[in-house]
């Protein structure tokens, strides 16, 4: 509710503000949500054919929204980003491997690092085959500039998604290579996540034991709302708990588990508040209607229990922490990941996002454990 | 309680801020229209670093579409999720009974005025001349 009005001037030497903020550490964390992009747009030109790089700077990135060359809600920070994540040299939040380091992996203690590119990847862009070049020079990208310079970081085998078969293809080609952690989805794709469109990337990741994570955000051509597009950043920042639901909804009923019984499926980014409610209520609607889908053969909860994981930030911050620790002990002990979302604004910091009386053994399932399983880390 | 010298005046330029650490407690030191203000450094919320913050102003309302930007630069918000605090007393806007970062005493002084200090002694020459930005804790 503010405007900004006064230019800032950082007189601080940044080296020495970093010596200082280094905390102490008390113990280590697998961090399920970092966002690593390119300095500028050329860092991967270099990984893209004459054809496509050619396309891209021609084109551009096309997303199917309004106002497809920018976000479509202004963010809360610039770049989305914490405003102390700019590295010294100006290179832009998550681009600079060394900066991330001093800023990121080393105070906070983190073990390790799954990578999500978001933007540029070319995912749900209107020219399939230009998604399909992007997407195959992110994952390039992200082994060169990242994971093979620095071991705490693992990448997303970021793919088309809306074509299936060359998503499937991607996979294939990743998935034997240690870098690569998971499979990147958004959670508003083109039609609800469990169509048999995207089974071919299901089986894929299944076939290869890698998991599935959804992300959120994802401009394939829906609103987050189930009602519309809505006026504001906040809304939307909602609203992804709402297209999180329907992303888990579909995927069990339609099917997706019982033709997958491998596949391990990450929810990142939509909070888990609702969680435990949207399993109660497909429960109880799957007593009566379940006749319907006879692709969910059993009590939806099960499928959701066996299946989902999920990423704890943006963590809900209710008046009382007891109700939160309620809430995570329905979602399971087991299937709950620590996030910190770096170098976004809304980063929950390790050291204080999770509420306090927690059972420590119970604290680092959520830090670290839960996550060297999934991924099957070290 | 004494005055500690962080910074020369011409060291800290009208909307900057400069990080100090004084007996372990680290604070942000502000100038804002040729006053200064100091705050604990770490956000009540999560931690976040409010010397890395913008400072902006305050949105006041009489009702609908009767609004006005006011006290240009005195407020700081936080780098991360952007809570804002009032620099001259601390105080959250958004939640003021349970969001409140300190703040400290600030201004600026003859250097004759101040304690001896290691910040004096080691990090700027002193001249008569020069005024000094001082936080008391």
């Amino acid at each position: 509710m503010s405007l900004d009005t006064v230019d800032d001037v950082l007189v601080e030497s940044r080296g020495e503000a970093r010596a200082e903020r280094t905390r102490p550490v008390r113990s280590t964390i697998v961090d399920c949500d970092v966002h690593p992009t390119v300095r500028t747009a050329k860092d991967l030109e270099p990984y893209l054919a004459r054809r496509w790089w050619d396309h891209f700077t021609t084109y551009g990135l096309r997303p199917k929204h309004g106002n497809a060359t920018a976000d479509p809600y202004p963010k809360a920070q610039p770049r989305a980003a914490r405003r102390d994540a700019w590295a010294p040299n100006g290179d832009q939040p998550g681009s600079n491997l060394a900066f991330m380091r001093e800023h990121y992996l080393d105070p906070y203690g983190v073990e390790c690092g799954i990578l999500s590119p978001l933007n540029p990847t070319g995912q749900g862009d209107q020219n399939i085959d230009f998604s399909i070049a992007m997407t195959h020079a992110v994952n390039d990208w992200q082994l060169d500039v990242f994971t093979r310079l620095e071991p705490r970081f693992k990448a997303s085998i970021v793919i088309p998604y809306e074509d299936g078969e060359a998503s499937a293809r991607e996979i294939e080609l990743r998935a034997g290579t240690a870098d690569f952690a998971q499979v990147l989805f958004l959670t508003r794709t083109s039609e609800p996540i469990g169509k048999r469109r995207y089974w071919p990337i299901f089986e894929a990741a299944a076939h290869h034991g890698v998991p599935v994570a959804l992300h959120v955000f994802g401009y394939s051509g829906h609103p987050v709302s189930g009602t519309g597009w809505p006026s504001y950043y906040i809304e939307e920042m909602t609203g992804h708990s709402a297209a999180c639901q329907a992303a888990v909804a579909s995927l069990v009923l339609e099917g997706v588990f019982e033709r997958f019984p491998e596949l391990k499926v990450v929810i990142i980014e939509g909070g888990f508040g609702w969680l435990p409610s949207l399993t109660w209520r497909l429960d109880r609607h799957w007593q009566k209607l379940g006749a319907e889908v006879p692709g969910c053969r059993r009590p939806p909860s099960e499928y959701i229990r066996e299946h989902i994981w999920i990423t704890t930030q943006p963590i809900e911050e209710p008046e009382d922490t007891a109700d939160l620790i309620q809430t995570m002990e329905w979602i399971g002990w087991d299937r709950l990941l620590f996030a910190t979302d770096y170098p976004h604004w809304d980063f929950d910091d390790p050291m204080r996002a999770l509420p306090r009386g927690l059972d420590p053994a119970n604290r680092r399932k959520i830090e670290a454990e839960n996550a060297r399983a999934l991924f099957k880390l070290g | 309680m004494a005055r500690h010298i962080v910074a020369t005046a011409r060291e800290i330029p009208e909307g900057g801020r400069k990080r100090v650490v004084i007996n372990s407690r680290p604070i942000a030191v502000f100038h804002s229209k040729g006053e200064y203000f100091a705050l604990y450094d770490t956000c009540p919320h999560e931690g976040g670093s409010l010397s890395a913050g913008k400072l902006t102003g305050l949105v006041q309302s009489d009702g609908p579409g009767d609004y006005r930007l006011c006290r240009k630069g005195e407020i700081v918000r936080c780098p991360w999720h952007g809570w804002e605090f009032d620099l001259r007393t601390g105080q959250s806007y958004c939640d003021p009974r349970r969001m409140r970062v300190k703040s400290y005493e600030a201004g600026t002084t003859r250097p004759s005025e101040a304690v001896e200090g290691p910040y004096k002694a080691t990090t700027f020459p002193v001249t008569v001349d020069d005024e000094y930005v001082f936080v008391e804790v």
